[in-house]
């Protein structure tokens, strides 16, 4: 195929074209990442950083801890709960029926994603807020329920809080990739199945969520990993401080340490067990959906 | 005939239950754009509320207040952010098409070990490098500049993926004809095939740009003083416990929000067809 006198040139010019990503991936991923696992057996202070083997491990397992560890659980594991089946149902509704409205419905269900983070945590602060009168409060009252102070009143309402967020500006999002996967089904097996005489309810638990396992898959992958990374709205609810830690994420956690107190030793410690916690929880749940058996199957 | 009616039936439910849904997912924008028309001190005490949502009036004070109050700080940092998605986008768009063009469209070795590289990369969080790029940052002296800002996000490897999936569909004809016009592999490259990735990079331009319009964690930490904040750290630094910022802050989280938004009304399909992209991976 290869002509002789481009041959010599062929040869070397593709390494010119992967060159930029060699490089970045150089400095900015690896020497990072390298120098991450170091700093965490270290003690760094400017000019006199030195060893300390597991010290930073020890230190970094106390009361602080435990509270991110267990609102970032929490957090993961609420939001894929309701981010997965919510915008599943969504788009499956959205796949039938008038294509041009439903185009515009996607478009409104995507538009609070484009809003920063910082205008998100700002509405929905002002929206939950303490006062009687805020929405969120005039919702509960409707329901009978007192008012509730939703940023200093606790686990249970500072999570609602942050898990809120997270429904408004991602289901949309999910909602996108989800219709991209029910694209991909021919639309001879739903005639099929009607044929044989099935309902909406029965092609939808029959044929759609089978049909979209590796969406699903995908989804929940990038959740787990959305999930573990989250910080940005608890900075904004609470600026680190939050009350008995109910807005502290692991992220949280490596902020404080490394940042606000200037510890990158025991910083890093934290990115280390964060990835290990990532990494341990997206293959467990692999592994329960049966994805490394596919991979095999293939 | 029945069953007409009761399809038409089930359709109504349909789709009144997914307009009822869009109120959910669209009042706190409204509720938004209605309270930038408040005075600060009443959102502090009773934040938003259903009642008196929409101002009796339409005062334009909070945004007169955006360019002339605090010596204008809001607009140094709306021309910061402006600065940073320009660089960063044509930077990163640049770099990572010329890098995904090279993995699609070659047969090298080394080809799949660098691409599942960058789709390694694609699932490191951001947030466990935070601390060694801030040190590498320090290092370089870069604290409170552009570069700093933007040089660890100059090629993104969710760009080099998407353009390397958009590349390997392009007809090998494409090149040989250029080669056979006696153009070099570069010019081939810049003259043929990226005009022909158009669409691609539409899409991806998009992307970087919102993203870089929004991000918030690194620009956090590289940029410490506030003339050299971006919008999103501006306005978070106004959200103090205390709330004597929030003409400035309510109407500035407009005024930020806004041009995404028009982007978005203009531009929908790239907007998708990048999202799409992310289907791929998995």
């Amino acid at each position: 195929m290869k002509r002789k006198s481009l041959g010599a040139s062929l040869r070397y010019v593709p390494y010119v074209f992967v060159l930029p990503f060699l490089i970045s991936f150089a400095v900015f991923y690896v020497y990072p990442i390298a120098a991450s696992v170091v700093m965490s057996f270290q003690n760094v202070v400017p000019g006199r950083t030195a060893f300390i083997g597991l010290d930073n491990y020890r230190r970094i397992v106390d009361q602080d801890f435990f509270d991110a560890l267990r609102v970032s659980f929490t957090y993961t594991a609420v939001t894929i709960l309701i981010l997965i089946p919510g915008p599943l149902v969504l788009a499956a509704m959205l796949n039938v029926g008038r294509r041009r409205t439903n185009t515009v419905f996607r478009a409104l269900y995507f538009l609070p994603s484009l809003v920063s983070v910082v205008v998100a945590g700002t509405i929905f602060r002002l929206i939950f807020a303490t006062s009687a009168r805020g929405m969120a409060n005039t919702i509960l009252s409707w329901l009978k329920i007192p008012a509730v102070d939703w940023i200093m009143g606790g686990s249970l309402t500072a999570m609602s809080l942050m898990v809120a967020v997270a429904v408004w500006r991602w289901t949309g999002v999910n909602v996108v990739y989800f219709m991209s996967g029910l694209q991909s089904i021919p639309e001879e097996l739903y005639e099929a199945a009607e044929i044989d005489g099935a309902g909406p309810l029965r092609k939808f638990f029959a044929l759609t969520v089978p049909l979209l396992k590796p969406t699903v898959i995908f989804v929940t992958t990038i959740s787990v990993f959305g999930g573990f990374a989250m910080f940005e709205e608890s900075y904004i609810f609470w600026r680190g401080l939050s009350p008995n830690n109910v807005g502290l994420t692991l992220v949280g956690l490596l902020f404080k340490r490394g940042f606000q107190q200037g510890e990158l030793g025991l910083g890093s410690a934290v990115g280390i067990v964060l990835i290990a916690v990532v990494f341990a929880v997206s293959m467990a749940q692999l592994k329960l959906f049966g994805f490394f058996k596919q991979e095999e199957k293939e | 005939m029945r069953r007409k009616v009761s399809a038409g039936l089930a359709d109504a439910i349909k789709y009144a239950l997914l307009a009822a849904l869009v109120v959910f997912f669209l009042l706190p924008i409204f509720s938004l754009l209605m309270a930038s028309f408040k005075s600060g001190k009443e959102l502090m005490r009773y934040g938003i509320s259903f009642k008196g949502m929409i101002p009796p009036r339409f005062d334009p004070k909070n945004f007169v207040y955006l360019v002339t109050g605090k010596d204008g700080i809001y607009l140094s940092w709306f021309r910061n952010s402006v600065i940073v998605l320009a660089a960063q986008t044509v930077l990163s768009l640049g770099l990572s098409s010329f890098v995904g063009y090279g993995l699609g469209v070659y047969r090298f070795k080394g080809r799949n070990a660098i691409t599942v590289m960058v789709l390694l990369v694609m699932m490191v969080p951001l947030q466990i490098l935070l601390l060694p790029l801030y040190a590498m940052i320090v290092n370089f002296k870069l604290m409170n500049t552009y570069q700093g800002v933007i040089l660890p996000f100059m090629v993104s490897p969710f760009a080099i993926f998407f353009f390397r999936q958009f590349a390997s569909g392009i007809p090998k004809d494409y090149l040989d004809a250029g080669r056979i016009e006696g153009l070099g592999e570069f010019n081939i490259f810049l003259f043929i095939c990226a005009p022909l990735m158009a669409p691609a990079f539409g899409a991806m331009a998009i992307l970087m740009a919102q993203q870089s319009w929004n991000n918030f964690l690194w620009p956090l930490i590289v940029m410490t003083t506030g003339e050299m904040f971006t919008l999103p750290i501006g306005l978070a630094s106004l959200l103090t416990p205390y709330g004597n910022n929030y003409d400035m802050l309510i109407a500035g989280s407009c005024a930020a929000s806004v041009p995404i938004i028009i982007v978005f009304v203009f531009f929908q399909r790239y907007f998708i067809s990048g999202m799409n992209a992310g289907g791929i991976k998995g």
